[in-house]
């Protein structure tokens, strides 16, 4: 053992100025940090149209996320486990063609191509988005409501639950040849759920085709449930006769359910579900029961133990 | 490596200290130019929390870069790397507690008494009694205690990556990697290991 005189490791001044360091530091960089979380960000798109969107809040008062944030912090594992490197690792990724194959318990099976969904009228619908990492933004999609597509197909008498399947395409999509999730992601929703009106099939954002990192060219979209639920890059669904299950369902089943609703009382395994942050805000808000759409699903749900179902 | 050589042994420390306090303006002016993502309060928790595992793994170096590779200038510069890693734990709590969480005790008290967050405060508290008593005259005081208390660090290290371990979703292997050189670092203290790898490097 080497014995090394204690005033041998760090010189004296040095220490001492350290000290004080430390005291004005944190103030320093909380100043900074704050600023930084208030100061908006300015969108690098420069092609095309610029994004525009008929409402500038959600119903309840609360601005639109910036066309930047939405496109800059994506949760999508096909491509990253890095929100923030999504947005650069999709840029040669084809989008065009693309069908969607719409079969299993139907009267109509059909293969669309993503130009004849535009018959559906799309629509913009401002609506949260709660991840279940507890952050959340509020995003001017634009698509059309999943009903008027499953009622042109008409699902047989048999069909309880929809089947959504995300596109197999290793070579393009490069964490799919790894063994991070089970792929293709799969998701799913009751039947119910996927009748209702508020749940959205989105080809578009902020007045322009959805940008790939969130989804092109057409994912879903249920705003009373986590994030995860909306499934990306979507080539098939199905009518089926039994609950789907789904990709985070097969990772971690004691973490992620079915249902997925946002639930403030319920709280994630690891970390709870009671707060958000908006991202752009300083601080966290409350999260609301089923993400503030509660008078519009809570009827779905009646007599349904939450916590069992999470 | 000669390290008898005076330049190096003035500036090798110096050199430290600056490295280990870049990360402050760095962070401030990727606060100030919106680098930290479009959640810069996240960034900013991940970006100290990382530094200050970085810096006590780092510490955990020096015992074996000087036993086994005969790299003196290490234990030189031991203390202060865990003293960094303190300044950037206390930071990283802080933003937790304050612009993440408004100061509302409630909130914080809810968070921190899930395992990841629990993992990691004792993992901080820990620290205290080691950056305290790192500084004149504890070190003399405390004698052979001395080196016992600050054999914590062995823990601590384990728990820090622990609690990055509890926090990030599946697929995120980055953590794992961290613990696996922390383990790897305290093998090499074992006696057997060390002489013989000693013996191995150093003839």
């Amino acid at each position: 053992m080497i014995k090394i005189d204690p005033s041998e490791i760090t010189p004296k001044p040095l220490y001492l100025s350290r000290r004080q360091f430390i005291g004005s530091a944190g103030v320093v960089v909380a100043g900074a940090l704050a600023l930084a979380a208030c100061k908006g960000n300015v969108p690098t798109v420069t092609t095309g149209t610029p994004p525009s969107a008929g409402g500038t809040t959600d119903e309840l008062g609360d601005p639109l996320s910036s066309f930047y944030d939405i496109t800059h912090y994506n949760n999508y594992y096909e491509f990253s486990t890095n929100k923030e490197a999504v947005a650069d690792l999709v840029a040669d990724f084809p989008i065009s063609p693309w069908n969607i194959e719409v079969s299993g318990l139907v009267n109509n099976p059909k293969t669309y191509t993503i130009e004849d969904l535009q018959k559906f009228q799309p629509e913009e619908r401002i609506y949260r988005l709660r991840c279940v990492e507890a952050w959340s933004m509020v995003i001017p999609w634009i698509g059309f409501p999943l009903h008027k597509l499953l009622d042109e197909v008409q699902p047989t008498s048999e069909a309880t639950y929809v089947q959504f399947t995300t596109l197999y395409d290793p070579k393009d999509m490069s964490l799919q040849g790894s063994n991070l999730l089970n792929w293709p992601y799969v998701e799913g929703l009751r039947m119910d759920e996927a009748m209702h009106d508020l749940t959205l099939m989105v080809t578009g954002m902020y007045g322009k085709p959805l940008p790939k990192q969130d989804g092109a060219p057409i994912r879903l979209v249920v705003p009373w449930k986590y994030g995860f639920k909306g499934i990306k890059a979507i080539v098939k669904i199905e009518l089926v006769n039994f609950q789907p299950s789904t990709t985070w369902m097969q990772t971690a089943p004691d973490e992620y359910g079915f249902y997925a609703n946002v639930n403030p009382n319920v709280d994630h395994p690891r970390w709870s579900q009671a707060t958000e942050r908006r991202i752009g805000e300083v601080g966290r808000r409350k999260t609301l029961m089923f993400n503030g759409y509660e008078k519009e699903v809570a009827s779905l749900y009646v007599g349904m133990d939450l916590k069992k179902n999470f | 490596m000669n390290t008898r050589n005076k330049f190096f042994d003035y500036w090798f420390p110096i050199l430290v200290h600056i490295a280990c306090l870049l990360p402050i303006p760095w962070l401030i002016l990727d606060a100030w130019r919106g680098n930290l993502t479009v959640d810069p309060i996240r960034g900013s928790i991940l970006r100290t929390g990382k530094i200050a595992l970085e810096l006590l793994i780092l510490s955990l170096a020096c015992t074996p870069l000087n036993n086994i590779f005969g790299f003196k200038p290490a234990l030189r510069v031991r203390r202060a790397l865990g003293d960094y890693s303190f300044l950037y734990t206390s930071l990283h709590f802080a933003i937790f507690v304050s612009l993440d969480y408004g100061f509302d005790i409630q909130l914080v008290l809810n968070e921190l008494i899930r395992p990841y967050a629990l993992v990691g405060l004792i993992a901080g508290l820990l620290l205290i009694p080691l950056a305290i008593t790192s500084f004149s005259p504890w070190p003399k005081r405390l004698g052979k205690n001395w080196k016992r208390l600050h054999n914590l660090v062995y823990v601590i290290n384990l728990l820090a990556a622990l609690h990055f371990i509890l926090v990030v979703k599946q697929g995120v292997t980055e953590p794992y990697l961290w613990m696996i050189l922390i383990i790897f670092l305290l093998v090499l203290r074992i006696p057997p290991v060390r002489h013989f790898l000693s013996g191995f490097f150093t003839h």
